[in-house]
C-alpha cells in the first residue's frame, strides 16, 4: 500500500522540481597534521587494538539559552552504558575527559584558514569554542569541541553559485564498534583527530547536483595537499527536504558515489509520509483524534509459535501489544525502495528501546504468517481490538518493551503530524534508516575550558599570500598542458602538485612526463606493494634534475625511482638514499660514441645466440644494456642506435649467407 | 530595555564604543556589516577577562564567533532575544517514609551555570533545581537545601568553617537524618579534616560531596557524586565526617573517604580523592553501600554532638626542599606565626644549616610538628641522627598525620590552649583516624602502567 512513484532511473530534473526537493551538503574531512586538535596524541594512527576499557553514562544538560535538546532527551530514554576502548599509544587523559583541553593546535588552524579562504567565506576574527553536544556516546565528554573560522562563502558549480553557510574546525568522534541491547562499545583512537567541516545552504536541486557538489568541495579541500585522504578520512552528511516536508539529515556518507539514491529515497520517504498524513486524515486520525493503547500480553501469546517470541518467553522476558485504533492496513506504506511504514517504528524500538536484535516487532499488516490468524484473532479478542485496528507485539524486559510501546505510539502520532526531525543513517541499498532525534541549536553551548582566541589580520593574510590557486582553475591549466584525463584530477589533488610544479617551471621538464610518472607510475608502485610515499619531494626531485643534464634517460627516470623504492626500508635516510641511487650515475651525459661502442660490445657478447624473433633479441639487449648504464641514457635513443646496428648485423649476415 | 552597564555587559574601550555608535547592546539581534563581509547573529556578553577589541554574535546555528569591533561598519537592530538560563525547578517531593536530608552549599560545581561575567560556571542551587536535574534524588530522601555561602572552594577559610560546623550541629538537632555539604574540589580534604575535628561524635552521616567536571557537561560527575553522597548520608550507616566522590575511572561506583585521611590527587581526574596510607570506608553504587571495613563510628538515633569551632590562624605548612635558607623560618617567626607543620623529606628530616632557626622558634615558643611530604608512610625521627637531632630542637613528630590535616588541627589545637604540653596532647591524640596505629598492606596502592600485570588487570577490569 502507499502511493505510486516513480523508479530512481526514470526521475527526472522536472520531476523533482515538482517535488520541490532541496538538498544541501556537510563535508567532514580530516586534516593532516601531526597532532590532534586539543592534545598533543600523535594523529592519524589507528588500531583495533587496546589496553584499556573504560566506561561512562552521559546526561542532558541545558543549552546557552537555557533549553534542552531533543536528542538529548532521546539519548536519557536509552539508558546506554558506553564503553570506550582505549589505546596506549593514541589516547591521552583528555580524550576521556579527565583532563582539560589544550589550546588549539596551530597546523590544524592554518589549514582550516586556508580552506575558508578557497570557500571565499567571511573570516571570523576571534574564535569561540564552542561544546556541540553528542550524547550517543561517540565523544566521552558528551560533546565535540567545535569553532566557526568564517560564514557566507559560496563555490562555482555550472552556471550558478553553490552558497556556504559555515566552515567548522573540530575534533573527530570516536568509532562505533557495537551497539547491542543497553551497551554501545566505541573505539577512542579517530577521537580527538582535527576535521574542517564545510556546510552548504540547499542549493541543490537533483540527486546528482548533490554529488557533483560533493566532488567539488572534497577536491577544494584536497587541493590543499593538507588534508587527509582513504576511507573515512572524508564524510558526507546530506540534508534533504521537499515541499511540505522536513530538513533530514542523513549522516555518515562514506563514498560520494552512493549521494544520489540516499538523496532519492529520502524525498520519496518525505512524499509517501506526506501522503500517509493524508491517508490517517482521510480516516479521521489526527494529532488530537489518534487512540493508541498498549498492555502486556504475555501470557496471551504463551503457545504462539513464533520463534522470537519463544525464546523471548524463554529468557524470562514480557511481550506487549501496541493497539492502534483504525490504523489497519497502514504500516505496510510504503516509503523508500523495498522498505514500509513499519520499519519507522521498528528502527524507533531499536534505537530508542534498545530491542537491537532483529525481528524486534511483529504486526497485524504483516503478509507473511509469523503469527497465525487465529493468535492475531486471540490477540485482538483480548485487547478489545477491532478489525480496523493495526496490533503491534514488542518483546524485551519490562522497562525496555514498556518503553517500545511508547515510542511506537508516539512514531504514530508523529505520522498524523507530517514527518519528524531526524538524523538518518545511511544505508548500503540506498535507503535510511532512524539513527536519531536531530540536533537543534540548542545543543550548543560555549566552552568554559578555553578563552576566545584571536586570529590576528596579519595570520590570515599571510595563510592567504601561500593560497594553493582554486582547484576548478588548475584543473584546466592541467587540461591545457595536454595532460591525460585520469591524470589531470588525481594530479590536482595529489600532495606532489607542488613538485610538479617545481619539475615543470625549474626543470622545464615536460609536464606529460611529469604528470604521468608522478600519477601512473607512483599508483602502478602502489599497486605492486611498493610505497612511493617513502620517497621525499626532494628525491624525486633530484633524479628528474639528473634527467635535465642528460645524466638520465627517459626510462632511466623510472628505473632510478624503482630502485630507490625497493632499497631496503631500514636504508639511510632520504637524502642518503637518492644519492645512493644516483651514484652510479656518470657526471657528464654519455657521449653518442660511448653509446655506440657499448652497443656494439653488448651485440658482439651476445653473439648469434638463437632469439626466436628480432623483437626478442631487441628487448633482451636493450634490458641488458639499460642496466650497464644505470638508466643513464635516453632509451629511445639507445632503442634506435640498437636498432641500427641489428639491422646492420642482419644485412651484413643475409649478405654473408648469400654468398 | 537594559539600561547602562547591562546593556553592554561585559564590553568595554573599542568594544563598547562601536555599540554604543550604533545604539546596539547585548542581547539585540543585529545584521552587520564589516570590512570582512557580513554577519548576522545575538550580541552575547562579553567575558570582563577578554579583551575589549572583539564583538561576541551568537549565530543562528548556535555557534559564536568573535568580530573585531575596528572591522565593524553598521550595525542594525533585527529585534531582540535574551537567554534565560534556567535548570527548570520542578518542587522536590516529599515522602514521610524517606530520610530528611540537608543539603548545605558551599559553592563549588554540584550544578552550575553559566558565568557570562568570567566565561566561567557559576554554581546554581536549589532544592528545585536540583531536582529538575537529578530526579533520582527524591527516590533517596527527601532534601532541604539551604546555601551557607557562594565561594569556590580556594575561597574556604575559617569564618566558613566555623559558620559551616556550627550549621551542621544546628541541623543535627533539628533532627536530620544525614547531612550533605556541596563544596568545590580543591580544598574538599582541609574542610573535611576541620570538620572532623570542630564536629565530633556526629549521630548522623556528614558527607562532603563535589564534582570535578561541571553539571553543565554531559558526561558530569556531579549526578553520580551526590546520588551517591545523599545516599550516604539518607541510609548509610556510618556517621562520621566523609568525603563522598567519584571512585574508579569509569562510571561505576563512589568511594566514601574518611574525613581526614582523603586528599586530592589529581588537578583534573575525576577518580581524584583517594584514602591515604588506608582503606577507604565504603563503595556506593545506586544500589549499594558496601563498607569497605568496620572499624566505623555508627548511626545513632539520639541528637547529641559536640561542636568546638576553636581556631587559631596564624599556623603555617613549611614544605621543607634542599637549600631551603634559615631566614625563612626566621620570617615567619617574627611575623608571629605559632605553629608550623613542617613537610619533611623521608622519614621527616631538615637539613642542618636549619637548626639554629628551629631552635629560635622553638624558645619564641612556636609550636612545630613534622609530617612527612611523601604523604604515605610515619613520621620516625630515631632511624637518622637528623631526626633525633631535629627532635632535640622542639619539633615533634606528627605519626601519619598528613600534612594539611596536621595543619587544621594545629590551628584547632592552638585556638584551644597555648600550652606546649596540651597542644601535644590534643595533636597526638587521634579523633578520627588522622593518626592510624598500623597502616594496613593495602593502603599504599599506586600502579604502575607498562607493567604486564598492571596492564592485564586495566584489559580485564574497568577501573
Amino acid at each position: 500500500m502507499g502511493v505510486v512513484f516513480k523508479p530512481f532511473e526514470s526521475m527526472t530534473p522536472e520531476d523533482y522540481a515538482a517535488l520541490g526537493l532541496r538538498s544541501g551538503l556537510e563535508i567532514h574531512q580530516q586534516l593532516r597534521t601531526r597532532r590532534k586538535l586539543f592534545c598533543r596524541c600523535p594523529a592519524g594512527r589507528y588500531s583495533g587494538e587496546y589496553d584499556a576499557e573504560i566506561l561512562r553514562h552521559m546526561r542532558p544538560t541545558l543549552s546557552e539559552m537555557g533549553e534542552y535538546d531533543g536528542t538529548a532527551l532521546m539519548e536519557k530514554k536509552t539508558r546506554k552504558n558506553i564503553y570506550y576502548r582505549i589505546h596506549h599509544d593514541t589516547v591521552c587523559t583528555y580524550e576521556f575527559d579527565d583532563t582539560p583541553p589544550f589550546f588549539v593546535d596551530e597546523e590544524a588552524l592554518d589549514i582550516a584558514l586556508e580552506i575558508a579562504l578557497l570557500l571565499r567565506l567571511n573570516m571570523v576574527s576571534e574564535l569561540h569554542i564552542a561544546r556541540k553536544q553528542y550524547l550517543d556516546g561517540s565523544i566521552p565528554t558528551g560533546f565535540q569541541r567545535t569553532t566557526i573560522v568564517g560564514v557566507d562563502g559560496w563555490i562555482p558549480y555550472q552556471d550558478r553559485k553553490i552558497r556556504i553557510i559555515q566552515l567548522g574546525l573540530e575534533e573527530d568522534a570516536c568509532r562505533e564498534v557495537s551497539d547491542v541491547g543497553h551497551d554501545r562499545v566505541y573505539l577512542t583512537d579517530r577521537l580527538g583527530m582535527p576535521l574542517v567541516e564545510t556546510v552548504t545552504y540547499p542549493d541543490m536541486r537533483t540527486p546528482q547536483e548533490v554529488a557533483e557538489v560533493a566532488q567539488v568541495l572534497r577536491r577544494l579541500t584536497r587541493s590543499t595537499g593538507r588534508v587527509r585522504t582513504g576511507y573515512g578520512a572524508a564524510r558526507e552528511d546530506v540534508n534533504v527536504s521537499i515541499t511540505g516536508g522536513t530538513r533530514i539529515e542523513i549522516k555518515g556518507v562514506p563514498q560520494i558515489w552512493r549521494i544520489p539514491r540516499l538523496v532519492y529515497n529520502e524525498a520519496r520517504r518525505q512524499y509517501s509520509l506526506l501522503a500517509l498524513r493524508e491517508e490517517l486524515k482521510g480516516r479521521g486520525i489526527t494529532p488530537e483524534t489518534l487512540q493508541a493503547t498498549h498492555q502486556d500480553v504475555t501470557r496471551v501469546v504463551a503457545k504462539v509459535r513464533y520463534e522470537p517470541i519463544q525464546q523471548a518467553l524463554a529468557a524470562g522476558q514480557r511481550v506487549r501489544c501496541t493497539v492502534l485504533k483504525g490504523c489497519a492496513g497502514l504500516l505496510g506504506w510504503e516509503t523508500q525502495e523495498h522498505t514500509s511504514f513499519v520499519k519507522e517504528l521498528s528502527d524507533r524500538v531499536r534505537v530508542i528501546a534498545c530491542l537491537t536484535r532483529l525481528p524486534n516487532i511483529v504486526h497485524s499488516d504483516s503478509a507473511t504468517e509469523a503469527l497465525a490468524a487465529r493468535d492475531w484473532q486471540m490477540l485482538r479478542k483480548r485487547t478489545q481490538a477491532e478489525p480496523n485496528d493495526a496490533l503491534v507485539l514488542v518483546w524485551g524486559s519490562e522497562a525496555d518493551a514498556h518503553c517500545a510501546c511508547e515510542e511506537i505510539i508516539l512514531r504514530v502520532r508523529e505520522a498524523t503530524q507530517g514527518i519528524p526531525s531526524d538524523t538518518r543513517q545511511a544505508l548500503e541499498d540506498g535507503t535510511n534508516g532512524f539513527e536519531r532525534v536531530l540536533p537543534g541549536a540548542q545543543r550548543m553551548y560555549p566552552d568554559t575550558d578555553l578563552p576566545p582566541m584571536a586570529v590576528p589580520e596579519e595570520r590570515v593574510e599571510r595563510v592567504r599570500r601561500q593560497l594553493p590557486p582554486f582547484v576548478w582553475d588548475t584543473e584546466a591549466a592541467l587540461r591545457r598542458l595536454g595532460l591525460p584525463e585520469d591524470v589531470v584530477i588525481p594530479l590536482c589533488l595529489s600532495p606532489r602538485r607542488k613538485l610538479f610544479d617545481r619539475l615543470v617551471n625549474e626543470l622545464k621538464t615536460d609536464p606529460v612526463l611529469a604528470g604521468v610518472v608522478l600519477i601512473q607510475r607512483f599508483k602502478a608502485w602502489r599497486r605492486a606493494g611498493l610505497r612511493p610515499e617513502r620517497l621525499g619531494d626532494e628525491e624525486v626531485y633530484e633524479v628528474f634534475k639528473a634527467y635535465r643534464e642528460g645524466r638520465l634517460g627517459r626510462q632511466g627516470i623510472v628505473w632510478v625511482l624503482a630502485r630507490m623504492l625497493q632499497a631496503p626500508e631500514t636504508d639511510a635516510d632520504a637524502a642518503g638514499r637518492s644519492a645512493h641511487a644516483l651514484a652510479d650515475l656518470p657526471s657528464e651525459p654519455v657521449g653518442a660514441k660511448e653509446v655506440r661502442a657499448r652497443v656494439e660490445a653488448a651485440v658482439a657478447a651476445v653473439g648469434t645466440a638463437p632469439f626466436a624473433s628480432r623483437a626478442r633479441q631487441h628487448r633482451y639487449l636493450m634490458g641488458r644494456l639499460m642496466r650497464g648504464f644505470g638508466g643513464a641514457v635516453n632509451g629511445m635513443e639507445l632503442a634506435r642506435v640498437l636498432e641500427e646496428h641489428l639491422e646492420r648485423a642482419t644485412a651484413l649476415e643475409g649478405q654473408a649467407r648469400a654468398r | 530595555m537594559a539600561t547602562g552597564n547591562d546593556r553592554f555587559k561585559g564590553y568595554r574601550g573599542v568594544g563598547k564604543a562601536v555599540l554604543e555608535r550604533f545604539d546596539v547592546g547585548v542581547w539585540s539581534d543585529v545584521q552587520i556589516e564589516s570590512t570582512k563581509g557580513s554577519f548576522r547573529g545575538l550580541i552575547l556578553p562579553r567575558s570582563e577577562t577578554s579583551d575589549d577589541q572583539h564583538i561576541v554574535l551568537k549565530l543562528a546555528s548556535g555557534y559564536n564567533v568573535g568580530l573585531a569591533a575596528q572591522s565593524i561598519t553598521s550595525m542594525t537592530e533585527r529585534g531582540r532575544r535574551e537567554a534565560n538560563y534556567r535548570i527548570p525547578e520542578k518542587e522536590f517531593p516529599r515522602d514521610a517514609k524517606k530520610p530528611n536530608v540537608i543539603l548545605l552549599g558551599t559553592g563549588g560545581t554540584i550544578a552550575s551555570r553559566l558565568d557570562y561575567r568570567t566565561g566561567a560556571v557559576i554554581p546554581a542551587f536549589s532544592p528545585g533545581e536540583l531536582y529538575g536535574s537529578v530526579p533520582e534524588l527524591a527516590e533517596i530522601c527527601n532534601l532541604r537545601t539551604e546555601k551557607l555561602f557562594g565561594v569556590f572552594s580556594e575561597n574556604m577559610g575559617p569564618v566558613q568553617y566555623i559558620a559551616l560546623a556550627k550549621r551542621i550541629g544546628e541541623a543535627i538537632a533539628e533532627g536530620v537524618d544525614g547531612v550533605v555539604i556541596g563544596h568545590g574540589t580543591d580544598t574538599m580534604h582541609h574542610t573535611a579534616a576541620i570538620l572532623s575535628f570542630m564536629v565530633q561524635d556526629s549521630p548522623v552521616p556528614i558527607v562532603m560531596v563535589g564534582s570535578q567536571r561541571s553539571s553543565d557537561r554531559p558526561s558530569s560527575d556531579a549526578a553520580i557524586n551526590l546520588c551517591s553522597a545523599v545516599k550516604a548520608a539518607a541510609e548509610g550507616e556510618i556517621a562520621e565526617v566523609m568525603v563522598c566522590m567519584f571512585g574508579p575511572t569509569s562510571d561505576q561506583y563512589c568511594l566514601l573517604h574518611r574525613g581526614t585521611r582523603v586528599r586530592k590527587m589529581h588537578s583534573s581526574y575525576r577518580s581524584t580523592f583517594r584514602t591515604i596510607g588506608d582503606v577507604p570506608l565504603a563503595m556506593i553504587s545506586r544500589e549499594h553501600i558496601t563498607p569497605l571495613r568496620h572499624d566505623y563510628r555508627r548511626r545513632r538515633s539520639d541528637r547529641h554532638v559536640k561542636v568546638n569551632t576553636a581556631f587559631e590562624e596564624k599556623v603555617t605548612i613549611l614544605y621543607y626542599y634542599p637549600n631551603m635558607h634559615p631566614d625563612l623560618v626566621d620570617a615567619i617567626v617574627e611575623k608571629g606565626y605559632r605553629g608550623i607543620i613542617i613537610a619533611g623529606t623521608g622519614l621527616g628530616h631538615l637539613n642542618r644549616p636549619l637548626y639554629p632557626a628551629i631552635e629560635r622558634a622553638a624558645k619564641k615558643g612556636v609550636h612545630m610538628y613534622m609530617t612527612v611530604q611523601t604523604l604515605w608512610g610515619y613520621v620516625q625521627m630515631y632511624v637518622y641522627e637528623t631526626g633525633r637531632e631535629i627532635m632535640g630542637l622542639g619539633v615533634v613528630p606528627a605519626a601519619n598525620m598528613l600534612p594539611e590535616v596536621a595543619y587544621v588541627k594545629l590551628c584547632w589545637a592552638l585556638g584551644q590552649t597555648d600550652d606546649p604540653e596540651e597542644v601535644k596532647r590534643i595533636m597526638l591524640t587521634p579523633v578520627c583516624d588522622e593518626i592510624t596505629e598500623r597502616e594496613p598492606y593495602n593502603g599504599y596502592l599506586i600502579y604502575q602502567g607498562a607493567i604486564p600485570e598492571v596492564q592485564d588487570f586495566l584489559r580485564k577490569i574497568k577501573r
